[in-house]
């Protein structure tokens, strides 16, 4: 009885409690929230001033936080969305759960890039990693990786967003002539993963020659481990991108503090986080510029983007081109 | 007799009911948010690879633990109760710590291919339909050795001592005593690891080497994650149940019972097996099976070694949580596998109450947490019940194991005990508590370290249900992975395959402690 009158008695100071700080839900993939992602620091640095409550919630990645905002609908508990790309923009907006920002949006992004739903935070170009110790003269175009014999260890595009961004970057750079890179390509690729991250770890492993990644993944090995072994090769092609958006919910019941957060992302406060923790460009670069190390990367001289629209109208078709060609 | 054809067993029939519940019902919530939905001739190929891959893992399972478990049963030597717990630790690994672990040996850096490329020989590659089929027997091995071995160690010690009276000889025993067991025994075993790689996706995938390795539950997984079709994915997902259904109901025809009738519970002594050619062949299935079974995760530990100095500081709050998820869902899945057990044993509907309790092998996880999801999702927020659901999802996905691995010995009671326990009208809790639990306790014990280190390992719902506080131990090992912090991961993954393997042996000791 005297348990059950403390638990009723707790839970009305508790609601008091909340009642008195507003809370914003901001749901997001796994890795942005770990201890050594950028969540923690981002949630102290808003918190510091905005006289609220900043909760993570989380879904595996970019994919599952579309699904996410689907399942929920709009019941959703859900103010701000962080991390969907470039290549679900266009399908989350078809939800028509998102609101505009309304924000100029100003980024130093390598392509011109606004959209009055989603606001980007960071970005990164896709490109093929490999071990200098292992591979002296890395292939310079899709055409010489194919014509070789070296082994490559790609993603999904069915189950990950790296896989889809490969996609769509042999798509952005050959158009009708995708189908017969990727049969050219069958032969090298060692396997196909269902995440980005077993693809990595079987890299790492020796178990392929290249593993599709990001330019910047040779900075995470050379800031945090001192290991500069690893680097991405150039394509004459050019490097497709991976722009990271937030964007707003409609139903949101905190809107001024949603805003509020959507214009934090563009400052130096957030975005001094994202180079050493979540290993991307950030959207904005900071006024002290990006870390020591981040020089030493490959800059893509093209940069390749489908607009979100032609991204969603090209994914089947490739798709299924994609599928035949490997399948064989 | 009478009674037996006449009572209901009510607890073993609301666990039935439960269990319909959590997989149809949470498959009826998605397919009732969907709107319409047609499967491509893509989903064809992906079913006629599922059901192919899984036919081949399950043959040869169960093929290769026959030999494996017959020399086990044969033989008796210092060790031998701590390898067989060894042996049993693929099927408790997390699946992508097992499949690190198994290219390790079998991978292109690996012990295999250095030992080829050092005899000269051109380098051996694991990916395709043979690396799929190879993790699954990997992995499914040790379940079928188990369970086989079980039905060797259930023939009563009498028997053999008949045989042996009789002067049979090693093949007059086996047709006389080993086969007819064997033929009770086997198209359990099979059904399981069939099961079990029809649900497969990670293992495949990675695997498989490709599109061509796209199983049913990968494609449930593009329909939910990439297309949001929930038509499709409930489609898919209950077209997974009918092939589960359709192997579940083909095996009641092939399984037999037992045909051994009660024994004194004697220990087996043997007189059929001292022949020199004899040891030396079970002594090298015995080996083979151990550096295959035991390597790979050798190789996970030894990984795992170089980070434990460095662990990150969410792990032992994350391991705790693992520990405790495992610990519930424990309990919960026992209570229910012994009421359901019973049930089948002794009451009516047997045959109805078996396949409900077969029916979460069945079911696609993702199907089941979206389904869940949904229900919940209107009622409280989702990520309050992370932990509850887990350990809730996780009992129910471990319940078609711990019934498996219950039924038998339950039979073998009732055979040897039940006329007795009926006329001295020893029913109800009484019933379980004198004759049924002493009995069943080194199952029961092993069971329940099956069921813990499973549900230790399974990632189940948990990435659909947790927040920023929530991790379990796989969903960190995942973390980890996902930022580049793969030495890290794997010292997690070692932690976690000690605590999994730790927490089944005190369960696994602490039953036949309490037996003898």
């Amino acid at each position: 009885m005297r348990s059950s009158m403390f638990a009723a008695g707790f839970c009305a100071v508790a609601t008091m409690a909340a009642a008195d700080t507003p809370v914003l839900t901001v749901l997001t993939y796994d890795s942005f929230v770990s201890e050594w992602g950028p969540g923690p620091a981002v949630e102290k640095a808003f918190e510091a001033d905005c006289a609220c409550d900043l909760r993570f919630t989380t879904a595996g990645d970019g994919a599952a936080l579309l699904a996410r905002v689907q399942l929920e609908g709009a019941g959703s508990d859900t103010d701000v969305v962080l991390g969907l790309d470039t290549n679900l923009t266009a399908a989350a907006a078809a939800t028509g759960l998102f609101a505009p920002h309304g924000m100029t949006g100003a980024n130093t992004l390598p392509v011109p890039f606004a959209d009055p739903l989603f606001l980007p935070f960071d970005w990164g170009w896709f490109a093929f990693v490999y071990d200098r110790t292992r591979l002296a003269t890395p292939p310079a175009s899709f055409e010489a990786l194919a014509a070789s014999d070296l082994t490559i260890i790609i993603q999904d595009p069915r189950s990950s967003t790296p896989g889809l961004g490969l996609l769509m970057w042999v798509e952005a750079a050959y158009g009708a002539r995708a189908p017969e890179i990727w049969a050219a390509l069958a032969d090298n690729i060692v396997t196909v993963t269902p995440g980005w991250s077993e693809a990595y770890g079987l890299f790492l492993d020796g178990e392929a020659d290249m593993v599709l990644s990001y330019t910047t993944s040779p900075a995470y090995h050379l800031i945090a481990e001192g290991d500069d072994t690893k680097a991405a090769a150039p394509f004459a092609e050019g490097h497709y991108l991976q722009v990271e958006v937030a964007g707003k919910l409609a139903a949101t019941d905190q809107p001024a503090l949603a805003d509020r957060f959507l214009a934090f992302i563009g400052t130096d406060a957030f975005q001094s986080l994202i180079p050493t923790t979540n290993w991307m460009y950030p959207a904005v670069t900071p006024a002290a510029g990006l870390p020591g190390g981040f020089d030493t990367l490959i800059i893509p001289a093209t940069s390749l983007l489908l607009s979100a629209d032609d991204a969603a109208k090209l994914r089947p078709g490739a798709l299924d081109a994609w599928r035949a060609a490997l399948a064989r | 007799m009478a009674r037996r054809a006449g009572a209901v067993s009510w607890p073993g029939v609301a666990v039935a009911a439960a269990l319909c519940l959590l997989t149809l019902g949470t498959l009826g919530a998605v397919l009732a948010r969907a709107e319409g939905a047609s499967l491509t001739p893509a989903d064809g190929s992906a079913v006629r690879f599922t059901v192919l891959q899984a036919a081949v893992s399950a043959l040869l399972s169960v093929g290769f633990a026959v030999p494996v478990a017959r020399a086990l049963a044969r033989r008796r030597f210092a060790g031998r109760g701590l390898l067989i717990a060894l042996m049993g630790a693929p099927f408790l690994l997390p699946v992508i710590v097992a499949v690190l672990g198994l290219l390790a040996v079998f991978g292109r850096q690996g012990v295999l291919n250095g030992a080829v490329q050092a005899l000269g020989l051109p380098a051996v590659s694991v990916y395709g339909f043979h690396g799929v089929v190879l993790a699954h027997v990997f992995f499914n091995l040790p379940l079928a050795v188990r369970m086989i071995l079980s039905g060797w160690q259930e023939i009563p010690a009498e028997r053999f001592r008949l045989a042996a009276a009789l002067g049979l000889g090693p093949g007059a025993v086996l047709r006389h005593l080993e086969w007819p067991m064997l033929r009770a025994v086997l198209p359990g075993a099979l059904v399981a690891v069939f099961l079990i790689c029809l649900t497969s996706f990670a293992v495949a995938l990675t695997l498989g080497g490709g599109p061509r390795a796209t199983t049913v539950e990968l494609a449930i997984y593009q329909a939910l994650r990439f297309e949001f079709d929930l038509g499709k994915a409930a489609l898919l997902a209950a077209l997974q149940f009918a092939l589960c259904a359709g192997t579940v109901l083909a095996a009641g025809w092939l399984v037999l019972p037992g045909a051994f009738g009660g024994g004194m519970d004697r220990p087996v002594q043997r007189w059929d097996t001292d022949g020199p050619l004899a040891r030396l062949m079970d002594a090298g299935v015995i080996a083979a099976a151990a550096v295959f079974l035991l390597v790979p995760p050798g190789m996970v530990v030894a990984r795992g070694l170089p980070g434990l100095s460095d662990l990150p500081a969410g792990l032992w709050a994350a391991a705790v949580r693992s520990v405790l998820v495992a610990l519930v869902a424990t309990a919960l899945c026992l209570v229910a596998a012994l009421a359901l057990g019973v049930a089948i044993v002794r009451g009516r509907w047997s045959r109805t109450l078996e396949a409900a309790g077969m029916l979460p092998l069945a079911a696609s996880s993702l199907v089941l947490g979206t389904g869940l999801f949904l229900i919940l999702h209107p009622v409280i927020a989702p990520y309050r019940l992370a932990l509850p659901v887990t350990a809730l999802v996780n009992a129910a996905l471990a319940l078609p194991f711990a019934l498996r691995l219950l039924l038998p010995a339950l039979r073998g009671i009732e055979a040897a005990h039940g006329r007795l326990a009926d006329a001295l009208g020893l029913t109800g809790l009484a019933r379980l508590r004198w004759l049924v639990v002493p009995r069943l306790r080194p199952v029961l014990g092993f069971a329940a370290g099956v069921v813990a280190a499973l549900s230790m390992g399974d990632l189940g719902v948990i990435a659909l249900f947790a927040d920023q506080g929530a991790a379990t131990l796989p969903l960190l090992v995942q973390r980890l992975m996902g930022a580049y912090r793969m030495e890290a991961a794997a010292a997690a993954a070692l932690v976690l395959v000690g605590l999994s393997f730790g927490l089944f042996w005190l369960l696994d000791q602490g039953g036949r402690r309490a037996a003898s």
